[in-house]
């Protein structure tokens, strides 16, 4: 129904593939420039928006500091509220629970809200095994959905999609999933929201059982939390007589009032506004208003592994904002796809090693490299996650992982290489020699040429072949500094 | 062992170099200075900065106006608290979704403004309805009395019930799916007509 991240190559691969596509760069260029914008417009507007930060990132910290006690509370008032609280340990577990309660409901389908840990459990696949089809129904969801393409961006998941590219996929798809789109549809934006409005109407107003996500989880009050712009989640969370809600355990906040902080700094780093048009907040089941049966299961799926993580542990303050990945340098020319997951970009970046672990396969332990530690998410984050710095630690773990490996990384093998010249006066001299000899070929044969005219070697050939593909290395100087010393007597001749 | 007491262990056992003891309680977020004049004015300009149409009326006017806010000829659908008078509209006695999607229009109250952000949060008592009603028509006419309008985010989280179920709006539903360009009109109401009540 939908296709899958499984079997995607390394980000080195994978990016090279994106940076040729001349269509996605112009497209996401021309969305991330317009959200950088918007967002450094209305992040202006507030003079106490560091301090805001401050308090955000306080407040996941002190929630996740103490999760064990907030998971506790939540369920118990959760429970209180008249929900039914489930517990899953991984993918498989959430997915067989959703699938459960629809069943037992003979739903035949269920209508979603855009929720990104339903993506990363693979919810939509595992309810098509099991004969339900599960219907997105935010705007960019649907695109993507209708498309049998990828999410590439945690709140814009079409972006690599321009309108024109949307009206073919409507035009061609949208018959088979239900109410066709109109005959004389334009690519003109407004027209195409008029279109997915009416082909989810039939769905919203004839669906039994809905799927969410929560963006928070009040502990104190049992209070799930889910900010948008459609209206689409208002429907899925109002109108079905059964809603169930898969929340990753970090979304708990401790208490009611510290929602504040997150509802200022959310908007304004996400969608550029001051506020997002819909936010619903419901505390299990309300008599006489909306679904009679709430289900909320609260899932691990790895982030005990990155709580336990003692670095990494601030990735799991992310509100999944994609700030980070608006003013991405690398995002902005490779796209989300390269990153082979639904969580792409910087926080992608970590988040991805963090949930899964580094060492288990290639695509992910090649995620950290996936960046140039400018820094500048680190600048966007509404909750100052350190990004650049869990990225260093990240690559760290995968040197690590990979320290018993039979056949070493060519990198391992010149380190070592390093570590023996280092390590002996002699050895040192004689290395030196050779990098002066390499050093004069270079400056005297060598075309390429640095910018203030130093020499450098341009392409060169065997294991040297994978670094300088991309960059220009500078001839070695012809007399090393020890050389120099004795030549002069330290500068005095 | 249930998932339950698997997923607390892994929990606990993650956080076992974390000291707890000596944390100091998060400090309150900060407030912005209070908005240069009359918060009222500040939530209309708000409100009409997201497309959505604003007007200030006096209570002698509120019922005119309020009907001149409707479509004409259009079916109206009003919660059963509302305590304004508005001639043919049906009162909501557990309207199916569908019938609620052949009403063109609906009028309610609402709990809270939000001058800063320009919102407006139902927490769906009898004057708002239930939350279905204020979201299936097209149409959604709002009105919100001077003295509900709070300067700033903080000040309408205190206020706030979080037992009831709430749903805080800001502008007429919108997307920025295509090309990060926002559309108005979506899935929610269309028009979102706003009337802010001088006592």
């Amino acid at each position: 129904m939908s296709a899958t991240f499984v079997g995607m190559p390394a980000f080195p691969e994978a990016a090279r593939a994106a940076l040729a596509d001349p269509q996605l760069r112009h497209n996401l260029a021309h969305a991330t420039d317009t959200i950088r914008r918007k967002r450094a417009s209305v992040v202006a507007e507030i003079p106490e928006w560091e301090e805001l930060r401050l308090v955000g990132a306080a407040v996941k910290d002190s929630a996740l500091r103490s999760l064990d006690t907030h998971l506790v509370e939540l369920e118990e008032r959760l429970v209180a509220n008249g929900a039914v609280v489930h517990w899953a340990r991984d993918a498989a577990e959430a997915c067989a629970i959703v699938a459960e309660v629809a069943t037992r409901h003979s739903a035949e389908e269920v209508v979603k809200v855009k929720s990104m840990v339903t993506q990363e459990i693979g919810l939509n696949e595992a309810l098509a095994a099991q004969g339900i089809a599960a219907w997105e129904t935010d705007l960019a969801e649907l695109i993507v959905q209708l498309g049998d393409d990828l999410p590439s961006h945690i709140l814009v998941p079409a972006i690599h999609r321009n309108r024109a590219e949307i009206r073919e996929i409507f035009r061609t798809k949208m018959a088979a999933a239900g109410r066709p789109a109109p005959d004389d549809l334009t690519d003109d934006p407004a027209a195409l929201a008029g279109a997915a409005r009416e082909h989810l109407r039939e769905k919203f107003l004839r669906a039994k059982v809905a799927v969410s996500g929560a963006n928070f989880a009040v502990a104190e009050t049992g209070t799930l939390v889910v900010v948008e712009s459609e209206g689409n989640g208002r429907m899925c969370l109002t109108l079905p007589d059964v809603l169930v809600s898969v929340v990753g355990i970090e979304k708990v906040l401790p208490t009611w009032e510290s929602l504040d902080p997150m509802m200022r700094l959310l908007p304004r780093s996400s969608t550029g506004e001051r506020m997002n048009p819909y936010t619903s907040t419901w505390s299990g089941v309300t008599p006489g208003d909306g679904p009679q049966e709430v289900h909320v299961v609260l899932l691990d799926n790895g982030r005990t592994n990155a709580l336990a993580d003692d670095v990494g542990r601030q990735a799991l303050r992310c509100i999944r904002c994609s700030a980070c990945l608006n003013v991405c340098p690398v995002y902005e020319r490779t796209g989300g796809h390269a990153y082979g997951s639904v969580y792409p970009g910087p926080i992608g970046a970590i988040l991805n090693p963090l949930l899964k672990g580094t060492g288990v396969d290639e695509q992910t332990d090649s995620l950290p490299y996936a960046s140039s530690l400018c820094g500048a998410c680190f600048e966007a984050c509404p909750v100052r996650i350190d990004i650049p710095e869990v990225l260093v630690h990240l690559r760290t773990k995968v040197v690590d992982s990979h320290r018993g490996d039979r056949v070493l990384k060519p990198e391992a093998v010149a380190m070592k290489a390093a570590a023996f010249a280092f390590s002996d006066a002699r050895r040192l001299a004689l290395a030196e020699r050779a990098s002066g000899l390499a050093g004069r070929v270079i400056g005297r044969w060598g075309k390429t040429r640095l910018p203030g005219g130093r020499p450098a070697a341009g392409r060169i050939p065997g294991p040297g072949a994978a670094w300088t593909s991309a960059r220009d290395m500078p001839a070695p100087p012809k007399e090393s500094f020890r050389a120099w010393w004795k030549r002069t007597s330290g500068g005095r001749s | 062992m249930s998932a339950r007491d698997e997923i607390l262990g892994r929990v606990r056992a993650a956080l076992a170099d974390v000291d707890t003891s000596a944390d100091v309680a998060v400090p309150a977020a900060p407030r912005s200075a209070a908005p240069p004049g009359d918060v009222v004015e500040l939530f209309l300009e708000r409100v009409a900065d997201y497309r959505a149409v604003v007007e200030r009326c006096s209570v002698a006017d509120l019922v005119e106006r309020v009907r001149a806010a409707l479509p004409e000829g259009g079916r109206v659908v009003v919660p059963p608290g509302l305590e304004i008078e508005i001639v043919g509209a049906v009162a909501d006695d557990h309207l199916s979704a569908a019938e609620l999607d052949a009403v063109d229009a609906v009028v309610t109250a609402a709990r809270v403004g939000i001058a800063e952000t320009g919102t407006i949060v139902l927490d769906h008592q009898p004057d708002q309805g239930r939350r279905a009603l204020s979201l299936v028509p097209d149409h959604h006419v709002c009105v919100v009395r001077a003295d509900q309008i709070v300067p700033d985010v903080p000040d309408a989280v205190t206020m706030l019930d979080p037992s009831r179920p709430q749903t805080w709006i800001s502008g007429p539903s919108a997307t920025s799916d295509i090309e990060l360009d926002r559309v108005e009109g979506v899935h929610g109401p269309r028009v979102l007509h706003v009337i802010v009540v001088d006592p």
